[in-house]
């Protein structure tokens, strides 16, 4: 201790719990969010020294502007048939997601997630990454699979767990598996895709391919141990691979504050280790693309890798699972200072004569329709708890890449159970 | 050779065979090894295939996952198998998962490498058996050698095996073997058979135990260094007992313990590991079901006991020849 110095004016400590500014019933005003003007950011080449791209952590890359221009160093001067695209993609997107959102309160799955006002981030990645560049996405990024054509049936199929679900019914709907898309295995447990995707990186660029690897994380995860050994070992290898943060603000009930945004960004957590980080209007699909192609253009030179912050709001529930009204105010979505992405890609083609409402409104009609007969389609094959839709013994298909003679017998004594048990499906 | 230029051995003869095999680790690259097991492969193989890792355990094995779902084989390394711990979540949650969540589409084919036991003066950080934690696990399998030449062997088929697979070294006989008797000089690997190990390719299957001494008095299961132990008590003590070494935890060789145990009606199963919930629990039950018109007496486990690993009362809480003999007391009572 301190030895003889009085200490007797010492004033008691306090701990500091972090608390979000709005719970349930309050008013809402983000007038405290500094939006700095799209095309206020410079763009650096991606040779320049690092110390250089520090000032990006702190500030917003945004391109489209208040009138839905698009503006500034980091505009990507996407063609026309590009934008379209992208918006088309975004609003498959959400028309994909409210229609399983209502397949689980139908009672036709279990469980789903939305990624209302995120589709920006994984759709314009999509855009800016090359097919054959690895995806290791969490939970959030139906988008990445959905822009990259992806058959939506497929997708329901898993959803509803069904015959025709590639997963054999083995996963929690939505923790997709598309090998073929470049959409890597999405595991329940948090973050622990980062340092895979570094792996696969490195593997990429010990064997002096040329591809790619790029993986998603919510705020609130970064606060894993993963995250950190996975930028730890980016940074050591320079390996090729970019890093998203998909900053929406909650993480279930618990605001960014919780993760340490109160004192600094999460680009900003790049810093130390020595990776470039960008932080982007999550909900600009131009700053997303832009950014997306800048830091795969590092990582294909070289230099190493990038990590990207998206910021932006979760504009639904975390799950189907969850109630966001018990735990922030109702006025969040709307008052959101950076606005809808798809409203804002769709004013911008809008703006500069490529697109008009009647065009988009008849297209959101097509995609619902569309979505319509895919889960149609789907439901053919099965939905949850209409009798068994995988073989029994399926249960028991690769735990092992062969069979040892425990599960072997742990599968027949399934059989037997099963059909002694006068179940119906055991019947079939 | 001795245990650990086995192991350095096989996987050298690996790296040769398959460009895919990466070898990692903390201080596995330039310096070859806290143990010399990977002493020279850098060299050999380059930075590419060999290199030292950040000291980030859930890193490594999560690196190593990612890399097996590129196409590549990682033999990842954790320096003591008491520092496993950090990498759990990557080896239960993914690496053992993989191949299930996926449906197929994506798999693990890792062989994590760890010094483990004790016997060594390690204290509580350097002398742990983990195994069971990990038998526990669905979708990985578990190996422990017990002579230089199956570490090679098993290295071997481990490493070429498509599922994940934790290959546990008992550290305390990677230069000779031990009999349990730490007050008297211990052998050189030299001085026993099993360290003929020939320098090329060989395998031996995973899930294969082996029979290193026949008998018909009763059985003794065991793996690792306990092997040796057990085998020196039980020749010690004049008992024609049958001494299996297990060599694959899971899968499990069943047949080679039930045959024997049916034949013996004793069975005697010794782990370093602590007993409430280790391995043995799961063999005492896996014999009891299968041989319990067969067992003269009760299945006796003879194992650390449930205290973390002492450091100067090591001889005490190790499961040597006092334990040992004391459980064949109670075991040939009535025989």
């Amino acid at each position: 201790m301190a030895g003889d110095l009085p200490r007797a004016n010492l004033q008691p400590l306090t701990l500091h719990v972090p608390e979000p500014r709005f719970r349930p019933g309050d008013a809402v005003d983000f007038v405290d969010i500094d939006v700095p003007p799209a095309g206020s950011a410079p763009r650096p080449d991606t040779a320049d020294r690092p110390d250089s791209f520090a000032p990006l952590a702190y500030t917003l890359i945004r391109v489209l502007d208040d009138d839905g221009q698009a503006v500034g160093p980091w505009n990507p001067r996407l063609s026309p048939d590009a934008l379209r695209k992208m918006l088309r993609s975004m609003a498959l997107v959400r028309a994909f997601d409210e229609r399983m959102f209502r397949a689980q309160r139908q009672g036709k799955t279990s469980f789903y997630m939305k990624c209302t006002g995120e589709e920006a981030i994984a759709v314009a990645a999509a855009h800016a990454l090359d097919y054959e560049d690895m995806c290791f996405p969490s939970y959030r990024q139906q988008g990445l699979l959905i822009a990259r054509g992806w058959s939506l049936v497929d997708m329901m199929n898993q959803i509803y767990s069904n015959k025709g679900d590639r997963l054999q019914g083995k996963q929690l709907p939505i923790m997709y598996s598309v090998k073929e898309a470049g959409f890597f295995s999405i595991s329940g447990n948090l973050t622990t895709q980062y340092p895979q995707a570094v792996g696969w990186a490195m593997a990429s660029a010990a064997k002096g391919d040329t591809r790619i690897a790029a993986t998603w994380c919510g705020e609130g995860s970064t606060a894993e141990g993963d995250f950190h050994s996975a930028c730890t070992f980016a940074s050591v290898y320079r390996a090729p691979v970019i890093f998203n943060v998909v900053n929406n603000q909650w993480a279930i009930s618990s605001f960014s504050g919780f993760a340490g945004a109160e004192s600094t960004t999460f680009a900003a957590r790049a810093i130390g280790y020595g990776i470039a980080g960008l932080r982007v209007d999550g909900n600009d699909a131009l700053a997303v693309y832009a950014a997306t192609a800048w830091a795969a253009e590092r990582a294909r030179t070289n230099q190493g890798p990038t990590l990207i912050e998206h910021f932006t709001y979760r504009a639904e529930g975390h799950s189907t699972s969850d109630d966001p009204g018990q735990y922030r105010s109702a006025g969040e979505p709307n008052a959101w200072p950076l606005g809808d992405p798809i409203k804002r890609l769709r004013d911008h083609l809008i703006a500069i004569g490529e697109w008009d409402e009647e065009r988009h409104a008849a297209q959101d009609l097509e995609l619902a329709e569309m979505v319509k007969a895919a889960q149609k389609e789907a439901e053919k094959n099965g939905i949850l708890g209409h009798g068994l839709h995988q073989p029994l013994d399926s249960l028991f298909d690769g735990v092992f890449e062969e069979m040892p003679w425990h599960l072997r017998e742990q599968q027949a004594q399934m059989i037997a159970e099963e059909t002694a048990s006068g179940r119906p499906w055991a019947l079939k | 050779m001795n245990m650990i230029q086995a192991i350095n051995s096989a996987m050298d003869v690996m790296m040769d065979r398959d460009p895919d095999i990466v070898v990692m680790g903390e201080d596995v690259g330039y310096f070859g090894g806290v143990f010399r097991a990977t002493a020279g492969l850098q060299a050999k193989y380059g930075k590419q295939r060999v290199f030292d890792t950040p000291i980030t355990e859930c890193g490594i094995i999560g690196v190593a996952v990612g890399m097996g779902a590129y196409g590549l084989r990682p033999v990842p390394e954790i320096q003591f198998a008491d520092y496993i711990y950090p990498a759990l979540d990557q080896l239960v949650s993914e690496a053992a998962r993989l191949r299930y969540r996926s449906n197929g589409e994506f798999t693990a084919p890792i062989t994590v490498r760890s010094p483990f036991g004790g016997g060594i003066f390690g204290g509580q950080t350097h002398s742990q058996s983990p195994e069971g934690i990990f038998t526990h696990v669905s979708g990985v399998k578990t190996v422990i050698p017990s002579t230089p030449y199956d570490a090679k062997g098993l290295l071997i088929a481990a490493i070429e095996d498509n599922d994940p697979t934790i290959f546990f070294e008992p550290k305390r006989i990677y230069n000779g073997p031990f009999d349990g008797h730490w007050d008297k000089p211990t052998q050189n690997w030299s001085q026993h058979p099993a360290g003929e190990v020939p320098t090329g390719y060989y395998k031996i299957d995973l899930g294969k135990a082996k029979i290193v001494r026949a008998g018909e008095a009763l059985t003794v299961l065991a793996y690792g260094t306990m092997v040796h132990v057990a085998l020196a008590v039980m020749t010690e003590a004049g008992v024609d007992a049958e001494v299996i070494d297990l060599r694959t935890l899971v899968p499990l060789d069943i047949e080679t313990i039930a045959a024997s145990v049916q034949k013996t009606g004793r069975c005697m199963i010794v782990h370093e590991a602590t007993r409430t919930s280790g391995f043995g629990a799961e063999l005492s039950a896996q014999v009891q079901e299968r041989c319990f018109y067969h067992l003269e007496a009760p299945i006796e486990r003879v194992t650390g006991f449930d205290t973390p690993y002492p450091h100067s009362l090591e001889w005490a809480y190790f499961p040597g020849p006092v334990r040992i003999g004391e459980a064949l007391k109670k075991i040939m009572k009535d025989a």
